[in-house]
């Protein structure tokens, strides 16, 4: 382990911005991806549940 | 062999498999992705010429070889769909697409982050990085050209077409530092030799990179099922499924 401290490891030798700003961005992305898979998985759904509501009533 | 392919092209029986089959996927990608983000940050060293800019490596080289061979996938299964007129081939091209762009995006992010401190500008207009960006504004397109098209068979076709076009970028991106002097610098791991960094490093590197494969088929997987559910949305299967 090449950590001193955990300010040590946040500052990554200096090139904190460049790495945390890469580790980050990534992160963000593959949890928009996620969210938008989710919703739009949700509103298919709703949506055939309408469908079948509507052909049940008719 | 007596593997019925047509058996599992049948969106019913997909729907199902792949139902069964995402949390697996996903699972081993998280676990991979924690084991990987643990070998890069604490048992990789220091690099003795990057310092601790170099661990950008282990999410920008998975993200760019996910990045191109995404974008191979799918225009595999354009071209089968092509071939064969199965719905489920093009459904799997579009499934894909996103977590492709998404790859591409985070491939050029990462870069920039990491071409600043290493040679001091965000962006060249060098081989790899200009064939890079090609490829995020295909990934673009087709999804634009599918977003257009709104008889599914018809855009099916054109997303192929257009997929299959643009295949001629991978093998430039790939030898892009090979044919044109770039500054991005040549390949550290290639088939054909040995790999030019420490064997701690390339671990962290490949179990990154397995876990960024998992993850796509996870994802993909899913995106499939919604697809079917709205495209096959009037056969009696989905509407036996929404009963439950």
């Amino acid at each position: 382990m090449q950590w001193a401290s955990l300010s040590d490891f946040l500052s990554m030798g200096g090139y904190g911005l460049y790495v945390w700003g890469s580790y980050l961005v990534t992160v963000a992305a593959i949890v928009i991806e996620l969210y938008l898979l989710k919703k739009d998985r949700v509103q298919t759904l709703k949506l055939l549940k309408r469908m079948r509501n509507f052909e049940h009533e008719s | 062999m007596a593997l019925n392919l047509y058996y599992y092209a049948s969106p019913a029986t997909f729907y199902q498999l792949s139902g069964k089959l995402i949390p697996w996927f996903g699972w081993s990608a998280a676990i991979l992705t924690v084991i990987g983000l643990y070998i890069s940050f604490f048992m990789a060293p220091t690099d003795f010429q990057q310092g601790e800019a170099y661990r950008i490596i282990f999410i920008h080289v998975p993200a760019a070889w996910m990045s191109m061979f995404i974008y191979l996938v799918m225009a595999f299964w354009g071209a089968i769909g092509l071939a064969f007129k199965t719905r489920l081939s093009f459904m799997m091209s579009r499934a894909l697409a996103p977590t492709g762009a998404l790859f591409t995006f985070i491939a050029l992010w990462t870069g920039a982050l990491w071409g600043k401190p290493m040679w001091g500008a965000w962006w060249v207009w060098d081989a790899r990085l200009t064939s890079e960006l090609i490829l995020l504004f295909l990934y673009i397109g087709i999804m634009a050209l599918w977003a257009a098209i709104d008889d599914p068979q018809r855009g099916d076709r054109a997303g192929a077409l257009l997929t299959l076009v643009g295949a001629i970028n991978v093998p430039i991106i790939y030898f892009s530092v090979k044919w044109w002097n770039t500054l991005h610098q040549g390949a550290s791991v290639s088939l054909t030799k040995a790999p030019s960094m420490a064997k701690i490093m390339l671990i962290g590197m490949l179990v990154m990179a397995i876990a960024a494969w998992l993850y796509t088929i996870a994802v993909a997987l899913y995106r499939a099922r919604t697809l079917i559910l709205e495209r096959e949305r009037n056969t009696d299967w989905v509407k036996a499924q929404m009963e439950k």
